[in-house]
């Protein structure tokens, strides 16, 4: 960190038009990335839930998935909070 | 000194001990061409046999850069369909006995050309060259899949700003699904420091974090670079002393494999500069 930096932190000034650029870059380029619209995300988490569900309660509220880069690849990162272990029927 | 571990891999790239290396960049006038037109001549101020190739078909211009646009015979077009010989086409450089042009063939080319004939050049090239620079066009369709066939390592050209580093991004990812290319490394040009510095520009750590491709170099905005083009005369032969033309000479010695530190950006000496300078200094 430089001492602008500093300063500008201290003062509040973080929305510089440098920062606004690399958070939408992030946002942008992690959809860019992986070829994923939104939509297409929620499909796939509600899909993945409902295979998920045979063997495990969900909290249907509380999943979500995500898409994180770092370096130059992408992740796909699912959090599906479990309720309890389903027993299976045999 | 060469660092052992990055000349091994460099050695593996090699074809007929020619390195061919695509600079491209997705957005168009990022400073592609002028850059190929300058590591062109910074090489052969260097001692090595190199070849720029113009494979933007649709709207060329490195023989403009290099002065070169009244000494064109033939193209790369009459050498791929057979009709003139390699060394027929090749444009030597008024100064540099060392750098030669494979000028770009007539735009209609672009309706039959294919990859093949772009590998198939390059391997011809191969033959007398040390390096081959491919200036690619801007896009990324087929213009840009026929620069890139031939190449085995590729420079990503860009500046500092949204919609550049995003386009960089899409050709990244290209290259690396492509196959062919096996090193990528970034030139961030047309930085502005002072713009950099009141934090109305990305940093040149901003743009690597979001990319994460190894850096080759940082150019600063230089209103030298269109004096020279109006002169067609590249800063790089070092007519003229100049922030980029020093900048491409560091760039072309990290090329060859030298370690060269990679400068903070030049700062001037006015009392207002010094006080930005002192903001600048790091503390954490």
């Amino acid at each position: 960190m430089t001492i602008r930096e500093l300063l500008n932190r201290l003062f509040g000034n973080t929305n510089t038009s440098a920062n606004s650029a690399s958070s939408r870059l992030r946002m942008v380029l992690a959809h860019d990335r992986s070829d994923l619209s939104p939509a297409m995300l929620d499909q796939m988490r509600l899909e993945i839930m409902e295979v998920v569900s045979k063997y495990l309660e969900l909290d249907h509220t509380g999943s979500e998935l995500t898409l994180e880069t770092e370096e130059r690849s992408t992740a796909l990162v699912a959090n599906l909070p479990i309720r309890r272990v389903r027993k299976l029927v045999r | 000194m060469p660092s052992s571990g990055l000349i091994a891999h460099i050695d593996a790239l090699k074809t007929n001990n020619c390195r061919s290396i695509v600079l491209c960049s997705g957005k168009g006038g990022v400073g592609k061409t002028t850059l190929t037109a300058n590591l062109g001549v910074a090489l052969a101020k260097l001692g090595h046999k190199t070849c720029v190739v113009d494979a933007d078909y649709g709207l060329r211009n490195l023989d403009l850069l290099l002065g070169l646009e009244s000494r064109i015979v033939f193209t790369a077009q009459e050498v791929i369909s057979g009709s003139c010989r390699l060394g027929q086409a090749l444009v030597k450089h008024k100064h540099e006995a060392n750098l030669m042009l494979m000028p770009a063939g007539n735009p209609r080319m672009m309706d039959w050309l294919n990859p093949e004939h772009m590998q198939s050049l390059i391997t011809m090239l191969a033959d007398g060259f040390d390096f081959i620079l491919i200036d690619a066009p801007a896009g990324v369709e087929d213009g840009f899949k026929n620069a890139v066939a031939g190449a085995s390592e590729a420079i990503l050209v860009v500046n500092p700003e949204i919609s550049s580093v995003r386009d960089a991004d899409r050709v990244a990812g290209l290259l690396s699904s492509q196959g062919s290319v096996d090193l990528i490394q970034l030139v961030i040009n047309r930085v502005r420091p002072r713009m950099v510095e009141k934090l109305d520009m990305m940093s040149i750590e901003d743009v690597l974090d979001i990319l994460a491709v190894p850096l080759l170099g940082v150019v600063q905005e230089d209103e030298q670079v269109i004096i020279s083009s109006n002169l067609g005369e590249p800063l790089a032969l070092g007519k003229y002393k100049s922030p980029a033309g020093a900048a491409y000479g560091n760039i072309a010695r990290r090329i060859q494999g030298e370690e060269v530190p990679i400068p903070d950006i030049d700062k001037p000496a006015g009392f207002i500069d010094r006080l930005g300078d002192f903001l600048s200094t790091r503390i954490i």
